[in-house]
């Protein structure tokens, strides 16, 4: 089972960040325009293109789950749009903190790059209580999902919009020619977007295998307070593995975390 | 080696540094928060499971 890496890919993404960190702060020169604070680069841009991307990873496990009906990729995808969500905050926060350091303003509404992430944060905002708002399990999962791939679409069009418009003093970091970065912080960056991304799986894959060890719980004591009802509970021990599956699936998750 | 100046630019690379760990941190306590609920409740079900089978 796949949540049996878990630990191990908490321990390497911890690796990578601590790698990270090290080459911004003591490897990568500091840029001769913006100095110092250019080390916020490192952290914001990674975390951007990790949260755009798992908005779009969730978008494409929805689409899995209204073709297959499954629904662990309805759970899939809740967890990847959740986990992006809690990022964009950060992705936020740091962009905002670089412009009051760099341009002097917390944020620009004439910025694009700005704005445009603003309006995908608030878009997914409203994933939740939309997803929330519907009882029916069934119901909740597939209109969970046609939002999820309609915003999906929406990440991509900000990308290539914001790349159109005229007006952009935000730095560009992806560019046709590869950008100009020297080396050392081109290697610190592709570290920084590695650490990132594996981080972003481990607490993925954490949160997936909690929220299906907490769905399973919640059957097996549905199924065991019927069968009781009927019969002993010895008779019900057939879901005695299950709960064996889930001591590992806990166990794993606590020491991923 | 490059210097890390905590004045200036310093407190503002600080502050976006300090934020992501601060959400991260909170990110996995909470995780973990609810991990330790499951178990709790795992716990609990094996003991029911195990009261059943000797009454």
């Amino acid at each position: 089972m796949s949540h049996v890496r878990l630990p191990r890919l908490g321990v390497a993404a911890a690796a990578a960040l601590g790698l990270a960190f090290g080459l911004t702060f003591f490897y990568a020169p500091l840029e001769a325009d913006q100095g110092f604070v250019q080390k916020i680069f490192y952290l914001h841009v990674p975390l951007g293109i990790v949260t755009l991307s798992g908005f779009v990873v969730g978008g494409a496990f929805a689409v899995k789950y209204l073709r297959t009906g499954d629904r662990i990729w309805d759970l899939r995808s809740y967890v990847a749009i959740h986990l992006s969500l809690i990022w964009s905050v950060v992705v936020l926060g740091t962009g905002s903190i670089w412009a009051r350091a760099s341009w002097g303003h917390w944020w620009l509404w004439s910025e694009p790059m700005l704005v445009s992430f603003l309006v995908i944060f608030l878009l997914y905002c409203c994933y939740q209580p939309l997803r929330f708002a519907i009882e029916d399990p069934e119901r909740q999962a597939r209109a969970a999902a046609v939002f999820a791939v309609v915003a999906a679409g929406f990440v991509p069009m900000n990308f290539v919009a914001v790349r159109l418009a005229q007006q952009v003093t935000h730095p560009r970091v992806l560019s046709a020619s590869g950008g100009s970065m020297p080396g050392s912080m081109r290697l610190t960056f592709l570290v920084g977007i590695a650490a990132i991304a594996l981080l972003f799986v481990s607490l993925y894959r954490l949160e997936v295998a909690r929220k299906s060890a907490a769905l399973e719980l919640r059957r097996l004591r549905k199924t065991l307070a019927r069968e009781r009802e009927a019969r002993p509970v010895r008779e019900v021990l057939p879901a005695r593995p299950v709960v064996r599956d889930l001591v590992v699936l806990t166990t794993a998750s606590t020491e991923g975390a | 080696m490059p210097a890390l100046p905590l004045d200036g630019a310093g407190v503002y690379v600080a502050g976006a540094y300090t934020l992501f760990v601060v959400v991260l941190v909170s990110y996995v306590a909470i995780m973990n928060r609810h991990v330790g609920r499951v178990r709790g409740e795992l716990e609990e079900l094996s003991a029911e499971i195990e009261r059943g089978r000797r009454g």
